[in-house]
């Protein structure tokens, strides 16, 4: 296994108290896998990847759990030892390519930087290797582009640099946080295909974080569905998506409208996800859920397995898992 | 049925050229931000115009309700031209058309209570009292499924979706049968874009409103729509009725968008097939501004710029033999 992030808490302060954003998240990243991260605003996706590379904001502190990388454990590392891991084995994605490139320097002098802080080559050859990776993502007569400031490229193109920026060292796990949304659908679509073709070529894995039911459909082989800050449904994307077991997702899915059938009506999930200092009792689904049980407001579910995928609602609770609880 | 609003041959440009002393070697240079744009809305329908950034869909919304000023063509609300008139005339026809922004957590003024919100388009009334002004924003509040307590609270105290219904409730205040909504869900997620929709489309069933809908999000349209209306690069490429816009689209740009969304229950669409990007709009092709990425392109589209007909400004689609061979 590639990534494994085991009952992952995440804390911020407030004055004396913490807000717990984070809480409990496990889930594993097979070497190539696609893994789709979905959830509304404030659900912790974007959270999830920032604990991953380890760019947490410093009033957020990792509270306990694990993240494991190749087998070695990441949330133990100092900020010296981290720099070595991100951008070379970990590299990151962001959602705006305009304010994730230096507007002073050319898009040139950015690659060739990134590839010498990585790989050990001089400048010339690090240029060569800019070249490669800019041919690579898409971009025409690289060349004569290498030395042009990132204004002068349109979004989608700075963000085939941003990509390229992140291959620079071959790294085996890529965090895309949105890496299409601030892009028009046309621009999406190539980007999106993009990715998943080096994904496929370089057998990197990707986590992509994405509020884009349908961004994650195309490019995911498995999704993890959060709200309020823990995973809430998580397996193959088909079974989530299609066959959802949680009512959240059901929910969410059916509020989505879509281009071929005329609904008369959109189905509503009531409310809003809740903010951090305001999470319910209990399941912090509840006070939205239609199906909502008595034990729903007391007792927090666990993430279960139930068949292909893994559900955390006490309408799939077994006898045998209902007997364990108690 | 009456056309509430007629847009005729519409036109916005911006003047871009780099200003010279005296107009000393001036050379006018100007971005067609809106180009002969043709368009009405029956009452109570809704229109949705789409397109991809800098389209002029926005500057559309801005030119009907009045916040710019046209190049030249002409925009008529129930017959009636905007800044034509006295200026009497001229506010009873705003008080009928109201916007509603994209981002809720722009468009409020974060210091003022949400009643003073809603109560200010109000001020122009001269028979309305501040008893009158109340019970009027409680009942707008009502409407848009808030509570009349509400009024008192400030916009941070309410979540997006909440505060989208507030600038609705601001904008039906002076009984409006017009809306322009431009992008009105954009900013929010879609469990909360799914609840304004829906009461969107309650308002228009019970107040008879008429509806010019803005946004980039097919699928909304889809849902919304009675009438769409494509844009690319400042003139409308396709407009017609919804069904066959989504099932039968004729203009090759209209097919590419449809192509290019992700979806749900079609995860292996080929969304790869997609070529090329949007030009610029200072320095935009020649003939159809779409041939440098259309798949049908022949030397006149390269040339000459279609004309909207029939639905559809592609010279492709009214030649049939063209059409057929490219099918195959």
């Amino acid at each position: 296994m590639l990534l494994t992030v085991d009952n992952l808490c995440v804390e911020f302060r407030q004055g004396k108290t913490s807000l717990t954003a984070l809480d409990n998240v496990s889930f594993k990243i097979a070497e190539g896998e696609v893994l789709g991260i979905v959830g509304e605003s404030g659900a912790g996706k974007s959270l999830t990847g920032s604990a991953v590379i380890g760019l947490l904001q410093s009033t957020g502190r990792i509270a306990s759990g694990s993240i494991r990388f190749q087998g070695r454990e990441l949330t133990v590392l100092n900020e010296r030892d981290y720099r070595r891991i991100r951008g070379r084995e970990i590299a990151m994605i962001f959602q705006d390519p305009s304010t994730s490139l230096n507007p002073l320097f050319t898009i040139g002098t950015q690659l060739v930087r990134t590839i010498r802080t990585h790989l050990n080559l001089n400048a010339q050859a690090a240029r060569k290797r800019a070249i490669e990776l800019l041919t690579e993502v898409g971009i025409q007569a690289p060349e004569d582009r290498i030395d042009v400031y990132p204004h002068q490229l349109s979004g989608g193109m700075r963000q085939r640099v941003v990509i390229a920026l992140a291959l620079a060292a071959e790294p085996k796990l890529i965090i895309a946080d949105e890496p299409t949304t601030a892009l028009d659908v046309s621009t999406q679509a190539q980007i999106m295909a993009l990715l998943k073709r080096i994904a496929s070529t370089h057998g990197m894995a990707i986590m992509l974080v994405s509020h884009d039911m349908g961004v994650i459909a195309q490019m995911s082989d498995r999704v993890a569905v959060m709200y309020a800050g823990r995973v809430i449904e998580i397996g193959e994307v088909d079974e989530v998506l299609n066959h959802s077991r949680h009512p959240y997702t059901a929910g969410l899915i059916a509020s989505i409208p879509g281009l071929r059938d005329n609904q008369p009506r959109l189905n509503q999930v009531r409310g809003s996800m809740p903010r951090l200092n305001q999470i319910p009792e209990g399941c912090a689904f509840h006070p939205r859920c239609d199906r909502a049980m008595d034990c729903c407001r007391s007792r927090k579910p666990a993430l279960l397995p139930q068949g292909k995928v893994s559900v955390a609602c006490h309408l799939h609770d077994t006898a045998e898992t209902a007997e364990d609880l108690q | 049925m009456t056309d509430l609003l007629e847009v005729d041959r519409l036109r916005c440009w911006f003047d871009v050229s780099r200003k010279r002393p005296f107009g000393i070697g001036h050379t006018p240079r100007n971005v067609r931000a809106v180009d002969d744009v043709s368009f009405t809305i029956p009452q109570g329908k809704t229109f949705c115009l789409v397109g991809e950034s800098g389209c002029g869909k926005s500057t559309i919304a801005k030119l009907v309700v009045g916040l710019l000023r046209q190049t030249s063509g002409t925009v008529r609300i129930d017959g009636k031209e905007l800044k034509k008139g006295s200026r009497a005339e001229q506010q009873a026809l705003r008080r009928r058309v109201q916007m509603v922004f994209q981002d809720p957590y722009a468009s409020l003024n974060p210091s003022w209570t949400v009643g003073q919100s809603v109560a200010e388009p109000l001020i122009f009334d001269p028979a309305a009292t501040a008893a009158s002004m109340r019970e009027r924003v409680a009942e707008l509040l009502t409407l848009v499924g808030m509570h009349p307590d509400d009024a008192d609270r400030l916009p941070h105290q309410f979540s997006g979706g909440q505060r989208q219904r507030i600038a609705i409730a601001r904008a039906l205040s002076t009984t409006p049968e017009f809306l322009v909504c431009d992008e009105p869900t954009s900013a929010l997620d879609v469990s909360v874009q799914a609840q304004i929709l829906n009461l969107m489309k309650d308002l228009q069933d019970k107040l008879g409103l008429t509806y010019l809908l803005i946004t980039h999000n097919l699928a909304v349209v889809n849902y919304m729509a009675d009438t769409v209306g494509v844009m690319y690069l400042g003139r409308l490429v396709e407009v017609g009725p919804r069904d066959q816009v989504f099932h039968q689209p004729r203009h090759p740009y209209t097919r590419m968008l449809m192509d290019a969304v992700p979806e749900i229950d079609e995860p292996n669409k080929a969304i790869g097939s997609i070529r090329g990007e949007i030009p610029s709009p200072l320095d935009p092709p020649t003939g159809c501004a779409f041939h440098p990425r259309c798949p049908l392109a022949r030397d006149v589209c390269r040339s000459k710029a279609p004309e909207l007909q029939d639905s559809v400004a592609c010279h492709a689609w009214h030649d049939p033999e063209w059409t057929r061979h490219a099918a195959e």
